[in-house]
């Protein structure tokens, strides 16, 4: 068996997730080779080459792949990925968008998400806001997953010396274009890979709120995160949202601040390993969930918390 | 120029489901169905398409049994203007549902398809991305801007590390995230017009395409449960808890 993951990197630096799909290859077993498809990507390449594990590495440099958008990308996947047993990605927006149509392309049903390797067709998955856990099991000749980071430990970014070989291939589908983006840019550790998140919802009443919480962060190292109701209601920006349709979080540490607690947010944040709310009601259903519950409103006590810390 | 526009019947969002007792299938007996969420954010965006004058006509399109007429009729009730049901009892997974809806795209010929990103039963994520790959149409996913253009649709995306924008040449595949818009509530006279506008049904044999599964659930069980922990008095005995007996603090 031979598996190909997909890299999510900037061109520079290969991205945490990689390393937790890699690791989910090694729960597969098998050879494991790495794409890097992108621009300029020398770098991210070599880094590729280091991690622990890794069997080759192909490069594909080419200016179509800059923005990784899915037209180009999921050809060359497809042009490569047929002879794989499995083809990998990380489930990030990046993977999401692309995987599936790489999918379609080779004839195949993908396997959204996967939490557990139960065997080499086999895999464990969430459905239902992870209400439910259902074991799949595919009968396409190549499997092709997306991985759900937080279920999968980081395999060892250093140590390795896979051997690097360019692909010479350019696809470009000619139907998308990039045209710009608006990258968030915080000193905070990525809301998916800290070690501590906390979060605000609806009972933080405005952005200006948020600022209680950025304070907490920095004394603990953390990550800030928020509910959809304080995304919608625009409080702060999108990939700031937790959830069954935001981002999935595990952190040693979560703190939920002025959030009830419904499915769709708990599905993307129960399985941290500490969780704490701070709610003034003391029937939120967040607290059925917390370690450790504060019934308190939190503009008393997330500042307490702050100066006591 | 016309809309295709994916409603997908589900579980509503309300509902807590469980398995069933012998872990074989999810106990969807007797549970309230609603149109996937985000498949009413996909109709709304194409009514207001259309408001704008930019739209002509709109076609909701669903898969599964008889019973989604219902979410079809929903769809009719919010503006869209006719509808096809592809009726099956089979399971459906995305890749036949991408495949039914690139049959129905070939012979309506939409200049956008608009699908929610993602249904909140299956949580799969994948339909809009694979009937991309089977039309060749650009995809233009996790919404939360649209703007047609002159032969092309430019759409913002919400990205892991913010926002992204696109342009797609047309005719594309646009889905849906949550900030692209709030959908309206269809009024009761709408509902009763709705009734009265063409909902044709044909099925997958009909469209040519082969839906048997490529994936088999074996089972389905409950995730592990969280106990719920304690109440604590106060920051101070938080602080205590984290630092001595969590000791996720220093
Ligand atoms: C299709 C779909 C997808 C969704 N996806 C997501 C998702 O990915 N993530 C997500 O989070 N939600 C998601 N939701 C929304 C979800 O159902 C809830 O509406 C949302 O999580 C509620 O956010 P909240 O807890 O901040 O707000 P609310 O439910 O309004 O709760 C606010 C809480 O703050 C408390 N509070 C208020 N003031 C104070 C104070 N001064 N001190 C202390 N506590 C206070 C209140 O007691 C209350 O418990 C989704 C919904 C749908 C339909
Ligand atoms: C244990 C289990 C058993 C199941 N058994 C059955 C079964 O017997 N019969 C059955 O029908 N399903 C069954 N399902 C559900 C089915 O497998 C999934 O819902 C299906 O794979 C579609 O995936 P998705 O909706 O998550 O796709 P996604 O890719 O998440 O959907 C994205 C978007 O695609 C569009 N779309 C997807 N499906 C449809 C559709 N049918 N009609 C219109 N638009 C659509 C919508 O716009 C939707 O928002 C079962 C699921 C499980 C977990």
């Amino acid at each position: 068996m031979s598996i190909l993951v997909i890299a999510e990197h900037d061109n520079a630096e290969i991205k945490g997730a990689t390393l937790n799909t890699v690791a989910a290859a090694k729960a597969i077993g098998g050879d494991i080779h790495i794409l890097v498809a992108g621009a300029e990507c020398g770098a991210a390449a070599e880094a590729a080459a280091r991690i622990d594990g890794v069997a080759k590495v192909l490069v594909a440099d080419n200016a179509g792949y800059e923005h990784q958008l899915a037209e180009n990308v999921a050809k060359l996947v497809a042009d490569l990925g047929g002879d794989y047993s499995h083809i990998l990605a990380p489930a990030t927006t990046t993977g999401k968008n692309m995987l599936p149509r790489v999918a379609a392309l080779l004839d195949v049903q993908p396997i959204s998400d996967i939490l557990a390797v139960e065997s080499a067709d086999t895999f464990k998955r969430p459905i239902y806001a992870g209400n439910v856990i259902a074991t799949v099991q595919s009968s396409d000749t190549t499997k092709v997953i997306t991985v759900r980071t937080t279920a999968f430990d980081a395999a060892v970014a250093e140590g390795g010396s896979a051997a690097v070989e360019t692909v010479d291939i350019a696809e470009d589908a000619g139907v998308s274009s990039f045209v710009g983006e608006e990258l968030a840019v915080s000193d905070r550790p990525e809301l998916t890979s800290a070690k501590v998140v906390i979060s605000g919802g609806r009972g933080m009443q405005n952005g200006d709120n948020f600022e209680m919480l950025y304070k907490l962060a920095d004394k603990l190292g953390a990550a800030v995160g928020a509910s959809r109701a304080a995304v919608d209601a625009g409080f702060v920006p999108n990939d700031m949202q937790v959830g069954q349709t935001g981002k999935i979080v595990a952190p040693d540490l979560y703190i939920a601040v002025g959030i009830s607690g419904a499915i769709q947010h708990l599905a993307g944040m129960k399985d941290s390993k500490v969780i704490v709310a701070i709610n003034k009601d003391e029937e939120a259903p967040i607290f059925s969930v917390a370690d450790y519950g504060l019934v308190a409103d939190l503009f008393d006590a997330v500042p307490e918390l702050e100066t006591k810390l | 120029m016309k809309v295709l526009v994916a409603v997908k019947r589900v579980v509503d969002f309300n509902v807590k489901v469980r398995p069933k007792a012998d872990g074989s299938d999810v106990d969807t007996a007797n549970v309230k169905m609603s149109i996937n969420p985000f498949c009413e954010i996909a109709v709304e965006e194409a009514v207001r398409l259309k408001e704008k004058g930019v739209v002509s006509e709109i076609v909701a399109v669903s898969m599964g049994p008889k019973q989604c007429q219902e979410q079809i009729r929903t769809a009719l009730a919010l503006g869209a203007d006719r509808g096809i049901l592809v009726e099956t009892d089979a399971e459906l997974q995305p890749l036949a549902v991408a495949k039914c809806l690139k049959a129905i795209a070939d012979k309506e010929e939409p200049q956008l398809v608009i699908l929610g990103k993602q249904s909140i039963d299956g949580d799969n994520n994948q339909t809009g991305q694979m009937l991309g790959a089977l039309t060749g149409m650009g995809q233009g996913t996790f919404a939360s801007e649209v703007v047609v253009e002159d032969g092309s649709v430019k759409v913002t995306r919400e990205v892991d590390g913010g926002l992204q924008t696109v342009s797609l040449k047309l005719p594309a595949i646009v889905t849906t995230d949550l900030r692209l818009n709030e959908p309206r509530y269809a009024s009761l006279p709408n509902i009763m017009k709705a009734k009265k506008k063409p909902l044709d049904t044909t099925s997958p044999e009909e469209l040519g395409v082969d839906v048997t599964p490529r994936t088999t659930t074996l089972k389905v069980e409950p995730p592990a449960e969280r106990q719920a922990g304690v109440k604590v008095a106060s920051v101070d005995e938080l602080l205590e808890k984290l630092k001595n007996e969590a000791k996720v603090i220093q």
